[in-house]
């Protein structure tokens, strides 16, 4: 061994009296750790290769696997940790930028965990969702300032376009490329199903896909791929992609290697060939450039369809947001620094960005201070991970979260965090056709459905006990929330007062 | 102990209403009597009364009433009030001493007319002018509060019992075409007049039974457009409500209930007529910030007539009944048959349903 061998993080730990050496393990694995020794009728393992994904433990028929830690490790240090020590190891065999997927593992503060909901007792009767109407239905957009009525004094029902939801969750964006034809068709065919929507991301929208563009968002990113007229009118709305809360102020990279087929086609780049999108949107180094983009968008689509402008959650969030809505823009999505990705820098996934909690609350006291926050509606997204996140994100005054880790866990992710390899086991990061098949679209989209309707099932327990019978009544409602362990300045940024008080 | 507005107080309560459909005037003996059979719904921690038609010989001038902790508050306020408005009457409102009611503020009336050169200054209407008015003393001006501030009308309330309230107000010496009352029962000891209901600006008044879930979601939503919730109390945002949609918004009644109370969406989805269906939906979908939750009843009352409305799933009691030229509304029925004990047909509205009387066109009130 040299000084490039870093011990591998992973132990494959094999049963000998269960394992019945029918090679499910070697079959399933895309990184090659299991191998069959044909002279001594085992299977060994190459631990090195393994990312702890479990497929061949969930496939194991004799339950004879399981992965866990490694627990050969450096001398303990607090300041130099196992992982810093060995990414410096990394860094200095390769010389490169270290990659990661998913969102910051880290532990930093999340702070849905220290807000708790209200319930009623005595004074107001809390509401049975079994036997009383109990309402999840929401409306994105924005809303007209006047009343108007014409000339016979009937109200003039007209509102700019709206997106309707049954429930305030909807997936958000994943680009066809980064994930599979198949997660993608789950993903449409559930948000039909459900009455929310999806969205595209940033790798266009493949021709099978078109008719469910009733529940699509299309998206518009700074590489513009996939862009042209049938594709923005194909969707339910439109959505400008500032940034995404894994990786603020860069943009994406796909790989050659991920440029195959249909992808390239869809995308409209040449097979082979690294899609890059760039940091900024080179037609936007400023606000009034963005405001330029919306009309142009809202042009090209007869203004019939709602702009979403989708940003990361960085410091100055509740201006830069104050500054959409008053671009035109009809809904601003912003995404935490917790939010999910199929690669970056591991450096700014895990350093860059704020917590949505804290950019909601400020964002959505900003625009109502300043006497706006009817003219957007307001969509989180950036690791809301249950029904009860998304209950604490409503009453902080989202009027609808993103959801997207959430979902990919649904169709089988485990969280492995080695996306960018393009090896993903469960057929969802990833462009081989023997690994995508593995994901039966009938499959995802009903555990997609089935995930949301348990989640609504929630929501709906959690308002009544808080004597709410409908999630508008909700948005914004912060005396419903109480902080556990917070400081003031995190409770009053939060706008929200100490449980006890 | 934090006094009401520096800490949210939930309440229970009782209601009651009369008003004559011929604007025929009556006094406020009837609807002070009507509280006593509801004395258990209140806790003697608040109670009042509005009143409208009492003042036809100042109808021209908004009556600004006031509770001041002392002589000095009053006469800054007044040399403040005079810098925006020509004051025409200047009193004490007249009280009866009784041993049921004390410590009571200095409580005086005003009937002011808004100067013209202030209001082309500003470039606002007369009432947008009062209201601001209003909000300015109440959040700033400490020591001072305006509780009614409507033109021919006026509201009375006190800490105390509310039949007792009516008896201290000497509201047997007023005559009102239309009346509404409030027994509270809040869960805190706030001991602050202001505290008491009915909570009104300009002539809309409310009174409120109920505990709504909603509360924050309004409050944070009708505070972007200059309203200052400085009670922290469902009648205070219920009332801004109101005022924001009917006087800013332009709404009527019927379409302001269905904001508020606005029928689930399942029911506008079975509505057979698409013009209706239209307008439910559009009211909903404009605002939704506005639709209130949990348990309430209220009647609203406004110069020329009532509302009177239940959440949409009617978690509070209130009844209706009608004899004559009269309808009353309540809490409890027993409270109807103390004013009217051969009232007609008392039914309860349906949740959401709301119930609007206003006295006939043409009568002079």
């Amino acid at each position: 061994m040299s000084v490039e061998f870093i011990y591998p993080e992973f132990e494959v730990v094999r049963n000998k009296d269960r394992c019945i050496a029918c090679r499910v393990c070697e079959r399933q694995c895309a990184n090659e750790v299991h191998k069959y020794d044909k002279d001594r009728g085992v299977l060994i393992s190459d631990e090195s290769k393994c990312v702890d994904c479990q497929r061949c433990v969930s496939l194991c028929p004799t339950r004879a696997l399981k992965i866990i830690k490694s627990d050969c490790t450096l001398k303990e240090n607090a300041n130099w940790k196992n992982d810093t020590i060995k990414e410096i190891y990394k860094q200095a065999n390769s010389g490169g930028v270290l990659l990661s997927s998913m969102g910051n593992p880290n532990p930093l503060p999340v702070y849905w965990d220290k807000i708790l909901i209200n319930a009623s007792q005595v004074t107001n009767p809390p509401i049975d969702p079994l036997r009383e109407p109990m309402e999840t239905r929401v409306f994105l957009g924005k809303k007209n300032e006047k009343v108007t009525r014409d000339e016979n004094g009937n109200l003039k029902c007209k509102l700019p376009p709206q997106i309707e939801l049954s429930m305030p969750v909807m997936f958000s964006a994943m680009s066809y490329g980064s994930i599979s034809y198949n997660a993608h068709e789950s993903l449409a065919r559930a948000a039909t199903e459900l009455g929310i929507l999806y969205n595209t991301g940033e790798g266009g929208l493949h021709e099978d896909f078109y008719c469910y563009g009733e529940n699509t968002i299309v998206q518009v990113a700074s590489g513009r791929f996939g862009v042209h007229k049938d594709y923005l009118e194909a969707g339910r709305a439109v959505e400008i992609k500032m940034g995404q809360g894994a990786k603020p102020g860069i943009g994406g990279h796909l790989p050659g290697t991920k440029i195959v087929g249909d992808v390239s086609r869809t995308r409209m780049i040449p097979e082979g060939s690294d899609a890059i999108s760039p940091a900024p949107h080179h037609d936007i180094y400023s606000i009034e450039d963005l405001r330029q983009l919306v009309f142009s968008l809202k042009e090209a689509t007869e203004y019939k369809k709602p702009v979403i402008v989708k940003v990361a959650a960085v410091h100055n969030i509740a201006a830069i947001a104050s500054g959409i809505a008053r671009s035109g823009a009809d809904i601003i999505a912003i995404d935490g620094f917790r939010g999910g990705t199929g690669a970056a820098p591991t450096r700014i996934r895990d350093n860059v960005g704020i917590p949505i909690e804290l950019a909601l609350a400020s964002v959505d006291q900003r625009l109502r201070d300043e006497g706006i926050r009817n003219n957007v509606s307001l969509v989180v997204g950036g690791s809301i991970r249950s029904a009860s996140d998304v209950v604490k994100a409503i009453a902080l005054g989202a009027d609808a979260c993103y959801v997207a880790t959430a979902a990919l866990l649904a169709l089988g992710c485990h969280l492995c965090r080695t996306c960018q390899t393009g090896k993903c086991n469960w057929g969802i990061a990833t462009q081989r056709p023997d690994l995508v098949k593995r994901l039966n679209p009938n499959v995802g989209s009903e555990r997609l459905v089935r995930l949301m309707t348990a989640w609504k099932h929630e929501i709906k327990e959690l308002m009544g006990g808080m004597g709410i019978n409908s999630i508008e009544a909700l948005r914004g409602n912060r005396l419903m929330l109480r902080g556990v362990g917070l400081n003031t300045r995190e409770l009053a940024i939060l706008g929200i007062s100490h449980a006890g008080e | 102990m934090n006094l009401e507005g520096q800490v949210r107080i939930p309440s229970g309560c009782a209601i009651a209403a009369v008003i004559s459909k011929e604007g025929k005037r009556m006094t406020g003996e009837a609807i002070t009597e009507a509280m006593e059979p509801m004395h258990d719904r209140s806790n003697g921690l608040g109670g009042g009364f509005a009143a409208y038609g009492i003042y036809p010989e100042y109808k021209e001038f908004y009556a600004l009433h006031f509770f001041f902790n002392d002589r000095d508050t009053r006469k800054n306020c007044e040399k403040f009030l005079k810098e925006r408005f020509e004051i025409v009457k200047s009193e004490l409102i007249p009280t009866r001493k009784i041993p049921e009611i004390t410590d009571e503020p200095i409580i005086w009336r005003y009937f002011v007319a808004p100067l013209k050169s202030m209001l082309v200054s500003m470039q606002l209407d007369e009432s947008e002018y009062v209201a601001r008015t209003v909000m300015k003393i109440n959040t700033e001006m400490h020591g001072a509060y305006v509780f009614s501030s409507g033109k021919n009308m006026g509201t009375f309330k006190a800490v105390g019992f509310p039949e007792d309230v009516g008896v201290f107000y000497k509201l047997d010496e007023y005559e009102g075409y239309s009346w509404t009352a409030h027994g509270r029962y809040p869960t805190n000891t706030p001991g602050w007049w202001g505290g008491a209901h009915p909570f009104t600006l300009l002539d809309y008044s409310i009174v409120h039974n109920g505990e709504i879930s909603s509360y924050d979601a309004n409050r944070r939503f009708i505070e972007m457009f200059g309203y200052k919730c400085t009670l922290q109390t469902d009648t205070e945002v219920i009332t801004y409500i109101m005022d924001y949609l009917i006087r800013r918004q332009g709404l009527n009644l019927e379409e302001t209930a269905n904001v508020i109370a606005a029928p689930f969406w399942q029911t506008i989805e079975n509505m057979d007529d698409e013009k209706e269906k239209e307008k439910y939906t559009y009211l909903r979908t404009m605002f939704p910030s506005l639709l209130v939750t949990g348990p309430f009843s209220i009647v609203f009352g406004f110069n020329g007539g009532l509302m009177a409305l239940n959440d949409r799933l009617k978690l509070r009691s209130m009844v209706v009944g009608e004899k004559d030229d009269k309808v009353y509304i309540a809490s409890e029925e027993a409270a109807i048959r103390v004013m009217e004990p051969d009232v007609k047909d008392v039914w309860a509205p349906a949740g959401g349903e709301p119930v609007i009387v206003k006295v006939k066109e043409g009568v002079d009130l």
